[in-house]
This record gives structure tokens, sequence and C-alpha cells, in this order.
């Protein structure tokens, strides 16, 4: 049991600790960093420092993610500079650098390899969610004590009631993260009200997107966030039960999750009496198995049910109908993340971040043909060419920019005439794309728009669940024609036929998962026919596709 | 939670204590038919007959549906896996940036299929639609070891010690 002020002096002590030390070692430990060798690199700069004796006033921290994922291992050299704090990153760190990075360290010099802290990459960001990522211990409570985690719940339960927290989170302009963009307010108004014995909250980690990974990113690098959403959120809708789904794929992810519920459990964060008031919540993870349908939240609550994960008609939404047929609130990973934030500091605060409509940041994962891939965090209405070509620092190679690809296989391609667009949900869906969860995927012109298509075609195919006939049996003859024309093979009907054929799943499948699928076709076709019409002559002009191969023979 | 006895465990195997602790945690309700199923590919690395059999008896759940949920789900396998396995990235970043190329090399060089075992059971080869290391592109995981990015031929190359025959070891 722990109570705001006896939270209060857990804190200090963490930061006192922590500011004892002169100079500290921050090594990425998220799961990218750690498979370039981040734990090899963190074990030799502590043996150095040991060594060197240096361990009163220099510290090793494992922490999450530093956001330039290409250039792992990242470790972050902190030194004391006059007032406050310099920091310099030396990307891709070798274990044998380790003593040279440390006495450089200790003669209060730079090291010899960084990369600039102001480069646009940094210094455009705004980090809201990521706020702690790459600064603190995900693996400690103490550390997520130290900037402030868990005060927020603690001022709700003793300081707001339920309703106050819900016109916080309305006031936010908050909107789902998970791709659809909701009204998060309006949806935990709705939970709030349904009648029910017993209430749930989860949160849906299960991030199937190909090409997202920001999700897992936040769970590795500040677990202790997303539970204090939940629990903030559990307290505004009357729920004493809530689940993390998240997939399988995410080990270490699942490892530091359950990890911090154990940490919060013991502070008493969680639990029965939390906070020494008579609220109680308790958390559970749940480990995905591999289906992406079961990101969708009815087919999800199948799953955590112990069931196929196959989507169902609603309404009923789950808000009023959800888990064991009960009101359930389900939101994503980084929605969850944002609430803390909110409460903390207001929901006006939050909603004077962003556009009109569409309010505070969001996290992108800038992969593909981009310079700078990695995590970045920017204010809603950031334009795409500012994401790609300042933050992302341009295409690789002095290559063309040909697309880029938000939304994963609901979403689309925008090609270059559209870079000035600002990113914010209505923007993207008028493009023929979506905001999504975040992956935002560069092209260049080495890359084929049929055979995108056809790609995203083949993960609809594969992960369609086989419930409604659209879906099913849609998915598979839409792959078939992108095949013939990757082929070559493929006639004006074809082409006909495929644009009759998206509008039909579109408009007929059950879920989202089918009535989605076209998009990547549709704004393929809208942007880039002439690609479309090169295949039917039998020419790739990107030289990707098995067209290309046969008109080369045939010359 | 109401408590329901758990079923003997079909065999004498310490492993099954790791399934059986799994179940009751949720008080062996219908629902903790997928955790179940976690916790038995995690103790024997597949789903075989005899443990589909025993989790839907345990809990009271009908053969079939257990059956079913196990072929919904990508990640459970029925068929003992091979000794190693290698996941090729298809996700989109890999898919761009040459993951296509690493499977055709490894299916060709193993004559193994994507979702098979090679025919002496050295290896696994799977796919995956986006690990989360897009950055890494292209990507694969070996024995759970995340490597990227690699090329067809470092991907071949860190292969080779699966198909070396132990020293001495009877042909
Ligand atoms: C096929 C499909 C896959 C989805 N996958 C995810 C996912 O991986 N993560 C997620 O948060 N939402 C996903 N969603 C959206 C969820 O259904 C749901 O809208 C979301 O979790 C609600 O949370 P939010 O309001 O915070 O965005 C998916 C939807 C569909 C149709
Ligand atoms: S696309 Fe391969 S890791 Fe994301």
């Amino acid at each position: 049991m722990t109570t705001p002020d006896e939270l209060g002096d857990l804190a200090e002590r963490a930061r006192e600790a922590d500011a004892v030390y002169c100079e500290r070692l921050r090594v990425c430990t998220a799961a990218s960093c750690l498979s370039s060798g981040g734990a090899a690199v963190e074990a030799a700069l502590a043996a150095e420092i040991a060594a060197r004796g240096l361990g009163e006033r220099c510290q090793v921290k494992p922490v999450g993610c530093l956001g330039l994922c290409s250039q792992g291992p990242i470790v972050a050299v902190e030194t004391l500079a006059g007032e406050g704090r310099a920091e310099h990153l030396v990307p891709r760190m070798q274990p044998d650098e380790a003593a040279a990075v440390v006495e450089r360290m200790a003669a209060e010099l730079p090291p010899e390899r960084s990369i600039a802290a102001d480069i646009p990459f940094f210094s455009r960001q705004q980090r809201i969610v990521t706020a702690n990522c790459g600064r603190i211990d995900p693996n400690r409570i103490e550390d997520a004590l130290a900037v402030g985690g868990y005060e927020a719940l603690l001022h709700a339960l003793h300081e707001m009631t339920p309703a106050e927290v819900l016109d916080e989170v309305h006031r936010s302009g908050l909107r789902g993260r998970g791709g659809a963009g909701y009204p998060t307010g309006l949806k935990w108004r709705t939970v709030a009200k349904a009648a029910g014995a017993q209430k749930y909250v989860i949160c849906n980690a299960d991030e199937g997107d190909p090409g997202a990974y920001m999700d897992r990113s936040v769970l590795e690098s500040d677990p202790h966030r997303v539970i204090e959403g939940m629990a903030i959120g559990a307290y505004a809708v009357g729920a004493s039960e809530g689940y993390v789904y998240v997939r399988a794929e995410y080990q270490l992810a699942i490892e530091r999750l359950k990890a911090a519920i154990r940490q919060a459990d013991r502070l008493g964060l969680l639990g029965s009496a939390m906070g020494g008031t008579s609220f109680r919540f308790h958390v559970e993870v749940r480990i995905g198995a591999g289906a992406y349908v079961c990101g969708e939240e009815t087919a999800l609550l199948a799953s955590i049910e112990g069931g196929r994960g196959t989507p169902r008609p609603r309404p009923p939404y789950p808000a009023e109908t959800g888990l064991f047929g009960m009101p359930t609130l389900i939101n994503n990973v980084e929605t969850w993340a944002n609430v803390p934030p909110i409460v903390r500091r207001g929901g006006e605060w939050f909603a004077s971040i962003g556009t009109e409509r569409s309010k505070g940041t969001k996290v992108f994962a800038l992969a593909g043909k981009v310079v700078n891939n990695g995590l970045v965090e920017v204010p809603m209405g950031t334009p795409l060419r500012e994401m790609i070509f300042e933050l992302g620092g341009g295409i690789p190679d002095g290559a063309a920019f040909k697309a880029v690809q938000t939304g994963g296989p609901s979403g689309g391609c925008i090609p270059a005439e559209h870079l000035d667009a600002p990113v914010d949900y209505e923007t993207l869906t008028q493009l023929g794309s979506i905001m999504g969860s975040g992956g935002m995927i560069v092209m260049d012109e080495h890359d084929c728009m049929v055979d995108v298509a056809k790609f995203f075609m083949g993960f609809c195919r594969d992960e369609s669940c086989g419930k409604c006939v659209p879906c099913r049996v849609g998915t598979v003859e839409l792959h078939h024609l992108l095949e013939a024309l990757a082929r070559g093979s493929a006639s004006e009907r074809d082409l006909a036929l495929l644009e009759e054929l998206c509008d039909l799943v579109r408009h007929t499948s059950l879920c989202g998962l089918g009535q989605s699928a076209p998009n990547p076709v549709l704004s393929t076709l809208r942007y880039f026919r002439d690609e479309y019409r090169a295949h039917l002559a039998g020419r790739c002009p990107a030289g990707v596709c098995a067209a290309s191969a046969r008109s080369e023979a045939a010359q | 939670m109401p408590h329901v006895p758990t079923p003997p465990a079909p065999s004498a195997d310490k492993r099954w204590k790791l399934v059986t602790t799994s179940l009751r945690r949720q008080g062996n309700a219908p629902h903790a038919l997928i955790e179940g199923m976690h916790a038995v590919q995690q103790a024997f690395g597949h789903l075989e007959p005899a443990s589909l059999r025993y989790l839907a008896a345990a809990l009271g759940v009908p053969l079939s549906k257990a059956y079913g949920v196990a072929t919904f789900y990508h990640h459970f396998v029925l068929e003992p896996p091979g000794a190693h396995t290698c996941v090729v990235c298809l996700g989109t970043a890999c898919h761009l940036k040459g993951g296509p190329a690493i499977l055709s090399a490894v299916e060709r060089a193993h004559r193994v299929k994507a979702g098979q075992t090679t025919a002496g059971g050295e290896l696994s080869l799977l796919v995956a639609r986006c690990i989360g290391v897009c950055s890494l592109a292209p990507a694969v995981v070996l024995d759970g070891d995340i490597q990227g990015p690699c090329t067809p031929a470092q991907v071949l190359e860190r292969l080779a010690p699966c198909f070396e025959e132990p020293e001495g070891s009877p042909r």
C-alpha cells in the first residue's frame, strides 16, 4: 500500500540515488539493439568502469529505445556540463570500444564517434509517449517513479472522481492510436455508462501491421506508463480486471511487462486497496498466438476467451458487450501511454498540441528506403516531407522517392505530389490511406507498386480468418489477379475485374481486415495507374516483377 | 475462482507440471485453452494429439474445439520442429529490402519449403510477417536470435553448422 506521500518519498530517494553520479552511460537494451550486441556493450562498459574504479561517479544504465534503431547498439554518454548535462550518442558501439569511450569520458572529452544531438531526427521530435524511453531502466520501477511514474494514478485516485477523469480525457481530444482514431473520451464514457457487474479494460498490444513496432518499443522501454494508463482507465470506467494482449513474437516486451506488473503489485500500485484507497485493479498478460486478425477487437476478445480469433459483427460494441459478455474498454498501447500525461498536465495542455481534429503527438516507425530508420514522435500535423526528408534524412544511395506507405495492409501508398500533406487522421484518409498504427514505410524508384499491392494482398489472404466469404475468397481472387499482372499475363478485363472486386470486398466483408484489404490496391491504382498499365504490356518499370524478365527476354 | 480438480497428466514426464500449474492458475476454465497450449508448446516443443486430448479433457472443451484452436493460430505447431529453426521475416520492410531472396536461397540450398522441416530434421524453415525490428531489414531469427541486416550468403553461412554431423556420430 503506497500513499501519495510514500510514493513521493520513494521517487525522491530514486532521484537522489541517480543524482550521485557525475556521469552516466545509458545503453539501449531494446530488442533491436540487443540483437546487434547491446548486452555485450553494456557488460564491457560496466567492466571498464569497475576496472578503473569509477563506479562511484559513473553509472552504466540499461535503458529502452533511444530511437535511431538502424544505428544500434547505441550508447548515450551523459556528462556534467556547467549547470546541466551534456549528452553524446555513440552509434554502432562495439564492446572493444568501451575502454576508449570511458577514457575520453573521464578526460571530459566527447566520444570520438558520435551522432550530433541536434540533427532533425532528434530536434524535431516532441516526446510525450516516448518521454522516458531511452532514459529509464525499464526493469526498475524506481526509475519510473523518479520521472513521475504513477503520480497521475495516485492523483486520480485521491483527488479526482471517475467523472472528472472522464472529462479530462474527453477534453484532451485524444483519439485511438490503434488505427481507426475513435475518440477515446467517448469510448470511455460509453463503458462507464454501460451496466455490468464486472467490467474489463484491455490493452491491445497485438501490433500486427508489418512495418510497425512502436508498441513493442514502448512496452520494452517504459512498461509502467502503459500499466498506469490502464489503471487510470479502470478507475474511470469502474473496471477491476484488465488484460494486456501481446503478440507472441514480442518475448522481451512480455518479460518486461510481467516484471513491471509484479513490481507495481508489490508497491500496492495495482491489486487491492490501491494507493491506500478502496479501489482495486488486477492486470494479467495474455499472449497471442500469431494471428493478425486478433488485433481486431472482437477477434481479440474471442482469443482471450480461449477460442479461435474470429471477429463478430458490431454492434454490439465491446464497450457494451465485450469480454465474457461484459462491458469492456479496449485501447491501443500508445493510447494508454498518453493517459498519464493527460491526467497529470490536463486535457487542455494535450489539446494544445497537434491539429484541429488530431490532438497530441504520434509515434511513427520510419522504415524502408530512408536513411534514418527508427522511431520518431512528432506533433500531429507534421508534413510527410518533413518526416521523410528531415527527420528521416531522405532516401539513401541518391535514389528518387516514390511513395510512402502508411497504415499497413489497411492503408495505402502516398506519392510525391502529396508530400506536403500534414499527417493527421482526416488528411491521410482523404489521400486514400489511413493513419493506421504508425508504420511509415518509404519506397523508392526501385520498388514496384504492383508488387507492393500484391505483397499486401498476399498478407490479407494469409491472415483472413475465413469466417466471411467476401474476405476469404475475395482476397484469394484479388491476389491471383495481381499475380497475373506481375507475371505480365493480365488483360484489360482483369484490370477491370480487379477494381470491381476491390469494391465488393470492401463493402461486404465482416470486419476491418476485409473491408480495408483493397486499400493498398486502390491507392496504388489511384496514383500509379501507369505502372499497372505497363504491366499489362508485359513491362515492370521498376524491374521487380517477372513481367520485366519477360519483356527483356523478348528483346 | 471455483476450484476444479486438474485431471492427472498423461505421463509421468516432469514437464507436465508446468502445464498443470498454468491451467490451475486459471481455475481449469475453458478460456485457459490457449494459455494451456502455450504451456505445452513451451515444455514439449509442439502440440501432439495426446496433449490436445489432455487439454480438452482438463478444461472440459470438445476435442474438436481444441484442434480448431490449435490449427487456427500460426504459432502452434502439431509436428515436432527440427533441431534448429530459421525464421525469415517477410514483413513490408524486409520484403522491400531482400527478404524474399533470403527465403529462396535457404529453400534452394537445403531443399525445404517455408513452413517445413528438412528431411533429416536439422532445420525448420519458417516465415514471419514483421518481427518488429524493421530498422534491421532484412531480418532473420536463428534459434531465437534476431539478426539483421542479412544477405542470403550470410544466412546460409550461419545455417551451415546446423547441418554438420556431430563429431564421431554414426551416419
Ligand atoms: C484487422 C485488424 C487488425 C487490427 N490490429 C490492431 C493492432 O494490432 N493493434 C491495435 O491497437 N489495434 C488494432 N486494430 C484496431 C482494433 O480493432 C481497435 O480498434 C483498437 O484496439 C482500439 O483501440 P484505440 O481506440 O486505442 O485505437 C485492428 C483492427 C483490425 C480491423
Ligand atoms: S518487416 Fe521485417 S522486421 Fe518488420
